[in-house]
């Protein structure tokens, strides 16, 4: 099955408009949404079963028995984190600075602090007509790479022989989208025309060539500035990286999505655009 | 005072509202959190940037030392150390820096190096303040630069506004620990509202006073709008769809240096700064 993963850097470009619509177009019967901290693509794509539903957890959480606890702040002064607290001398840890390391645990003198198991957000699989893998992190919480594991492993946990699987990716270069990227076949960047675009846009390109992922540009809103436009198609070619289209900015594209529909459910500018993205991306996929 | 800007989804406007407001203010403190995609820089294009390196200890083996009793490889809860052939492996990557194994280590085995991760980069542009932290490409995590960030500022008297990273992590909670109000930018669409359901979740955790700005807005009913109104959310400000706001922001302009937006983001400001005091008044 070949993984093709949608990345942005930058949020807000149109990852998850992309996504969908590629999802409508290839009829794919696999797909996942990595964006574990703020997951859309359940918006985009309508689910009519209900998924199955499994806690997440991360790292576990240190915790102080009050019983037990001898006040002599080794954990204190051996927690890097800070996570130890001391409120009217009782001590404390606040789970969200705890990062789990078990430190607190080892150099307690009498044992009162233990790690214990902490739920740090929620699995869904929809698993009838088709395969989506989709989470929800917690809160807060610091494990989204983990989760972010978790769900692509969901996503191919079941086999019905399918050819293809898409992928919904987080903005960002950091370690839910370093755990996206390994063992995709292929990463296709949206990018927009934009100062701050192209600054992202340079910064995940670097980071899905360090873990050697083949990687595809295209443009998001190309009309909103033609100018910035010509210089990512001027950077992909200077950079030997694939450039596979661009789609104008469309107000109905937007109500599209406002009504729970992708961009080729209805007859707009942008759903035509989006179709060569997509049969240039199809084609560079395939090819390796 | 310290004002962190916040949206969840990514690309609602954060960065339009950060540097502005911290332009409209006379004088102000900039300070960019998003370091995985830093951009604040590129609009205010600070001078007199002085990059100071962020570094994680990260453990090293000294071989000859090393009994191969596996006691590290078993207490990192991280999986960032392996013993393979009898010969210990550290994985920087995924090292958190807790420093559990050197304590471990019966034999002195295991040291700590600086390992680089990233920069942050301080500088001027008029009277703001511009401080940006950047991670490295192929660095897991911002958390620590983040810290470094937060404790740089931690006594600033001037006006501090953050910009925060998108999403509802641990990033975007270390961003806003600090922060005495919070701003959720939020744009009219589904996705938009699912992602401001999300960090509203974040900011009540973590009790602190917010208020939502709409940016992108269009004619018509307004799914942030219906929202705020059945919550009780205060809604400071509603920047319309602006084709040229658009292209300003795409082209790293300051946008509140010409009217109509420097009356939008001061109107931002003061609303902004008439909630805060409200807060301290209700909590005093």
């Amino acid at each position: 099955m070949k993984q093709l993963l949608i990345l942005s850097g930058k949020g807000g470009t149109g990852k998850t408009t992309v996504a969908s619509a590629f999802i409508k177009l290839s009829q794919a019967k696999v797909y996942a949404d990595c964006d574990v901290d703020a997951p859309n693509l359940h918006l985009a794509i309508k689910q009519t079963s209900q998924p199955k539903r499994n806690d997440f957890f991360g790292m576990p959480k240190a915790e102080v028995n009050t019983i037990l606890c001898a006040k002599c702040d080794r954990c204190v002064e051996n927690c890097r984190f800070d996570a130890v607290q001391v409120v009217d001398n009782n001590y404390w840890i606040d789970p969200y600075l705890c990062e789990g390391c078990g430190v607190c645990e080892m150099v307690c003198p009498v044992r009162a602090i233990n790690l214990k198991p902490h739920i740090s957000g929620e699995l869904m699989l929809y698993d009838k007509d088709v395969i989506f893998s989709t989470a929800q992190l917690k809160m807060g919480s610091g494990t989204s790479g983990m989760l972010v594991t978790e769900v692509k492993k969901q996503m191919k946990s079941i086999d019905r022989g399918d050819e293809l699987a898409i992928i919904d990716g987080s903005p960002g270069i950091g370690c839910p989208v370093i755990a996206s990227i390994s063992g995709v076949d292929m990463v296709l960047i949206v990018a927009e025309p934009s100062v701050s675009g192209i600054s992202d846009m340079e910064r995940i390109i670097k980071t899905a060539q360090t873990f050697h992922t083949k990687t595809v540009v295209c443009v998001n809103k190309y009309d909103a500035n033609l100018k910035k436009t010509k210089a990512i198609i001027d950077y992909c070619q200077a950079h030997d990286i694939p450039y596979v289209g661009k789609i104008p900015y469309d107000k109905s594209a937007v109500e599209a999505v406002n009504n729970g529909l992708t961009l080729v459910d209805v007859f707009c500018e942008a759903g035509a655009a989006v179709q060569v993205v997509f049969g240039n991306t199809m084609e560079m996929l395939l090819r390796n | 005072m310290k004002l962190a800007v916040l949206s969840g989804k990514g690309g609602t406007g954060k960065t339009l509202v950060s540097v502005n407001l911290a332009a409209v203010a006379k004088e102000s403190v900039y300070v960019d959190c998003d370091v995985e995609e830093p951009n604040g820089h590129l609009f205010f294009k600070p001078t007199d940037v002085k990059t100071k390196k962020v570094v994680n200890k990260i453990p090293v083996v000294d071989e000859d030392l090393c009994l191969g009793c596996r006691k590290c490889v078993d207490f990192c809860k991280f999986n960032a150390l392996a013993a393979i052939v009898d010969k210990l492996l550290v994985f920087d990557d995924i090292c958190h820096a807790c420093g559990g194994c050197i304590m471990l280590c019966p034999s002195n085995a295991l040291s700590e190096k600086d390992k680089v991760i990233g920069v942050i980069n301080s500088g001027v542009s008029e009277a703001v303040k511009v401080i940006s932290g950047v991670l490295n490409t192929g660095e897991v995590s911002g958390v620590p630069i983040i810290k470094a960030l937060l404790k740089k500022i931690a006594d600033e008297k001037r006006l501090t506004v953050i910009d925060c990273p998108p999403g509802s992590a641990c990033v975007v909670m270390e961003s806003i620990r600090d922060a005495d109000y919070c701003i959720l930018v939020a744009e009219p669409t589904v996705f938009g509202l699912s992602n401001l359901i999300l960090v509203h979740e974040l900011v009540k955790i973590f009790n602190k006073p917010y208020g939502v700005v709409i940016n992108k807005g269009m004619e018509g009913e307004n799914l942030i709008d219906t929202y705020c109104l059945e919550n009780k959310i205060k809604v400071l400000s509603k920047i319309p769809f602006d084709c040229e706001l658009g292209t300003l922001n795409s082209e790293g302009e300051i946008a509140s240096k010409i009217e109509p937006y420097h009356s939008i983001f001061s109107a931002l400001l003061q609303a902004v700064m008439k909630e805060v005091q409200d807060e301290t008044i209700a909590y005093s």
